[in-house]
């Protein structure tokens, strides 16, 4: 076991597609990792939800944006970014999805979700421009502390 | 597992079973039509069966309250059964556990209708 930071990182396009393989890179990530089949299920929920905010939301489906995903293994947590090149947004712009009077909104649950899931949320207005969303995930209950990745990947 | 919708008739209602992933994109828009080609033949009493449905994501949630109130509004209910474990957390999170009608079984679900 290593104490140093693996480091994955992944650009991919402002496409629907790219929700469902930004989920798929993670939760393979995590399995590498440790972590148990709930809170795979977790994190790979919460990268779907921040990758469908920076492609909605952030880029606006605009193709000549891209977007930042980035893994990394820290000694104790995973933590993930999802950076888009969108206007940026303020969290206390949000409605609050349990408040009586969004229960039925149709959407705005996403950043609800992130925050139910993951063990630390945060969201950056990122140097380069844009949301950067920042989530991570303690290995504690899913292994013995830093993992080494079995296989696949690329490390920086 | 890809999203899968069939419609069956039990006792003059409409039971949807449900299987595979409802998040953005076709999951969701596959149950949108369904919800919306029942309504287009009148039928306005709507059960869900969300047994083999072990994914939904913000969209999918969305989708299911969607439902709701476009039955509603027109008349007509639309009620949930068969929970997976996942499903029904994640609608306790929500806190749509309470808005939307719940069942276990499929004949409670099809007599909560009558009355």
């Amino acid at each position: 076991m290593t104490a140093e930071t693996k480091r994955i990182a992944v650009t991919l396009e402002t496409l629907l597609d790219s929700v469902d393989l930004a989920e798929d890179i993670t939760l393979r990530v995590a399995e590498a990792a440790g972590f148990d089949e709930d809170n795979r299920y977790r994190i790979g929920m919460s990268v779907r939800e921040a990758m469908i905010n920076a492609v909605e939301y952030g880029n606006q489906h605009s193709r000549g944006k891209k977007i930042f995903l980035v893994l990394e293994l820290e000694p104790h947590k995973l933590v993930i970014h999802i950076r888009d090149q969108g206007p940026g947004f303020d969290l206390k712009d949000i409605p609050d999805p349990l408040a009586e009077e969004n229960l039925l909104r149709t959407s705005g649950r996403g950043i609800f979700l992130m925050r139910a899931f993951m063990d630390e949320f945060d969201l950056r207005r990122a140097p380069q421009g844009g949301a950067e969303l920042v989530m991570a995930k303690r290995y504690s209950g899913a292994g013995p502390g830093a993992p080494e990745p079995r296989s696949g990947g690329k490390e920086e | 597992m890809s999203f899968k919708a069939t419609a069956r008739e039990a006792s003059g209602v409409m039971v949807v079973d449900v299987s595979g992933r409802i998040t953005l994109g076709e999951g969701s828009a596959m149950l949108r039509e369904m919800v919306r080609d029942l309504l287009d033949k009148g039928q306005k009493r709507i059960i869900l069966n969300l047994g083999d449905v072990n994914y939904i994501d913000s969209s999918g949630i969305g989708e299911l309250v969607s439902g709701f109130t476009t039955v509603k509004n027109q008349g007509g209910e639309l009620k949930l059964l068969n929970l997976t474990k996942k499903v029904h957390d994640l609608l306790q999170i929500t806190k749509l556990y309470t808005v939307f009608d719940v069942h276990n079984d499929e004949g409670s679900a099809v007599s909560s209708f009558r009355g």
